[in-house]
């Protein structure tokens, strides 16, 4: 990913998403539906108009965007979370508990509080892995994953147990009350400030890479283990934990962005896999903050667009988690078709 | 109140029918050198697959197709990994969200927003006469279904195949040491490919066994995990079959709680019973700490000279 040009880099990804759409609407015409009226739909979803704009996909771009960077900040150290679902749920738990129960009366108060205790609780979650690994020498990947499926059954405890709503009918919390809510954004649309808050990390996430000794080391220990350990400055080990844990705080603050801006509530099945998408926008985005930001918005429209498909032409929404794993199998195809190609280029210009 | 150990038992063997699918082929392709997390999405896919095969023709067909959409996710797994040498880790992450989001997305096609659920009559229980009437243990292994009795011969056979026959060799040795596999005339990339077809083809198998002989019905992420939990498992089980037949009995025994607490009547939340394996199968690879024995070169990518294409 070393030396080749920022155009070249844009162009090939560029074609893996075509190749992606392409492949995707070609099972769709092969599966019987209408393409251009299932585009149209997908499009209008999407982009037609103000509320699919702000109340579809940048909506849906905002937990994209956080776990995006929380998935990236993890690689670029050389740490494979797979976890950001688990930690996104945590955060989530974390805020509505905060939410509706801390006697704190004004939001000013309140919303720094569910931040923190998002933050916390996403951290937290990561930390279980985190140490399970410098103590015990299990594998981050496998920790994370697991925890995915703990925190999915922890969240159905919460909302059956502590904090069900009081006539305990329904799985889930009651309603935040408006002061631990965030504002929204744009009059009358669902958009809230979860998504300045995520721009804002992605951007303060990168800052840090860039300009600090933290990051500096996090990114050598990604680079390379052998490399950050002969320099003998950089505990690889210590690094990539706290890669982790602030991979987990992103997370959970997150869960905090869709629990307070969006659903107002905790609920089974709050996440769609948001925590395994993401791991196509950082690679999509090529964990880069202006790369991951457009390719969060890129799912997030992928995923308003296949709502209005299933509304509006049938087509099951679920095949927008296809697209996202076709992406990202483009992605990690690129790295090998573009030796391909340089090769064949040598070949043609030696002859 | 007694304890009803019998029906533990046999539930514990029902749990770990499944994942012992899976698990024995994540150890084909782990002893290769290969880490296919990549299983989840070939196990769920073996599951939807299954059940539409037994529809049409039955459920030994449905175990057949299972095993075929298995090798089918698994194919593509191989592609990415031995012929583009792209990361293992993260191509496992992204078939896995293939094969999730592919089966729910023909499995809504099939259903029609799931309003009109596919169900389909599991296999029978097979009482092995005598063997089942011996007490506490007779029941839980002799009375099961066709794909416990499969595993029954595979469990040796793929250890017999691994340690005592010259493709098993090769099969170690491509995991451990690649170079010595290609100085003894072979291709490790051919061996690792061979290795992610069983997997595959297992895991599919696995995947069928959830629905054609346990539930009867798919639903939506119905692999919950099996996939990561037989990544586990193979570790835990130290990259043997032994090892993994105990950490299958393991997980078992986990989601038997749920059987125990039932039939108890305990009042154990629902969902700490179900997340009792995921935790359980953390705790064991804390408790069992360290990777001495993982095969050298798990996980590498083969060096360009030695791999496919």
């Amino acid at each position: 990913m070393i030396g080749r040009s920022r155009p070249l880099q844009l162009l090939s990804l560029t074609v893996v998403v075509v190749a992606a759409l392409s492949l995707v609407s070609l099972t769709i015409a092969l599966a019987g539906f209408d393409v251009s009226t299932a585009a149209r739909a997908a499009l209008d979803g999407a982009f037609g108009g103000s509320f699919a704009i702000f109340s579809a996909t940048l909506k849906r771009t905002t937990p994209l965007l956080f776990l995006g960077v929380a998935v990236a900040v993890a690689f670029r150290a050389g740490v494979l979370n797979i976890g950001a679902e688990g930690q996104f749920l945590a955060g989530a738990a974390a805020a509505a508990a905060v939410g509706l129960h801390a006697p704190v009366e004004s939001a000013v108060m309140m919303l720094p509080l569910e931040f923190a205790a998002a933050a916390t609780a996403g951290m937290g979650w990561a930390a279980i892995a985190a140490w399970l690994k410098a103590r015990f020498g299990v594998t981050e990947v496998v920790s994370t994953l697991l925890l995915n499926f703990v925190a999915i059954n922890a969240v159905g405890f919460l909302v059956r147990g502590p904090l069900q709503e009081p006539t305990f009918t329904y799985p889930q919390t009651l309603p935040l009350g408006e002061s631990a809510r965030l504002p929204l954004l744009v009059d009358s649309q669902r958009l809230h400030w979860g998504f300045v808050i995520a721009l804002l990390v992605a951007i303060g996430a990168w800052w840090v890479f860039q300009n600090t000794a933290a990051g500096f080391r996090a990114r050598i220990s990604g680079i390379s283990r052998s490399a950050a350990e002969s320099a003998g400055l950089i505990a690889v080990g210590r690094v990539q934990a706290s890669a982790l844990l602030a991979s987990g705080a992103i997370a959970g603050i997150a869960g905090f962005s869709e629990v307070a801006g969006v659903t107002y509530r905790l609920y089974e099945g709050l996440s769609p896999g948001y925590g395994y998408t993401a791991i196509a926008v950082a690679l999509l985005g090529r964990l880069h903050p202006i790369g991951i930001i457009a390719s969060a918005v890129l799912f997030g429209a992928l995923g308003s667009g296949a709502d209005s498909m299933q509304r509006n032409a049938g087509i099951p929404a679920e095949f927008a988690s296809v697209l996202a794993a076709v992406i990202l199998l483009g992605v990690l195809a690129l790295p090998a078709a573009e030796a391909l190609l340089a090769r064949k280029f040598r070949v043609a210009r030696a002859l | 109140m007694t304890i009803p150990i019998d029906g533990f038992l046999e539930a514990v063997v029902r749990g770990a029918t499944p994942l012992a699918f899976a698990a024995l082929g994540e150890l084909v392709a782990e002893r290769s050198g290969v880490i296919n997390l990549g299983l989840e999405g070939a196990i769920v896919c073996g599951a939807l697959a299954s059940l539409v095969a037994t529809v049409a023709f039955g459920p030994s067909a449905g175990l057949l197709a299972g095993g075929s959409a298995g090798l089918c996710i698994g194919l593509i797994f191989a592609f990415f990994v031995l012929v583009l040498r792209a990361q293992q880790i993260i191509v496992g992450a992204a078939v896995s969200i293939l094969g999730l989001g592919l089966s729910a997305t023909v499995h809504r096609a099939l259903t029609g927003g799931g309003a009109s659920a596919i169900h389909v009559a599991t296999l029978p229980e097979l009482r092995i006469p005598f063997l089942a009437d011996i007490p506490i243990i007779g029941p839980a292994l002799f009375s099961q279904s066709l794909p416990t009795y499969i595993l029954y011969a595979l469990f040796p056979l793929v250890a017999y195949a691994l340690y005592r026959t010259i493709g098993g060799v090769v099969l170690r040795a491509a995991g451990e040491h690649p170079p010595a596999v290609i100085a003894a005339g072979h291709s490790p990339a051919k061996v690792q490919f061979m290795a992610l077809c069983v997997c595959g083809f297992l895991a599919g198998v696995g995947g069928a066994t959830l629905v054609v002989a346990q539930t009867g019905t798919f639903s939506d992420g119905m692999s919950a995990g099996r996939g990561f939990i037989a990544v586990a498992v193979v570790a835990l089980g130290r990259w043997r079959p032994v090892g993994v037949l105990l950490g299958v009995l393991l997980f078992g025994s986990a989601s038997a709680l749920q059987f125990l607490a039932q039939s108890l009547g305990w009042n154990v939340p629902y969902n700490i019973v179900l997340a009792a394996p995921y935790v359980l199968t953390l705790l064991a690879m804390a408790a069992l700490r360290g990777s001495g024995s993982a095969p050298a070169a798990l996980g590498r990518a083969l060096n360009r000279s030695a791999s496919l294409v």
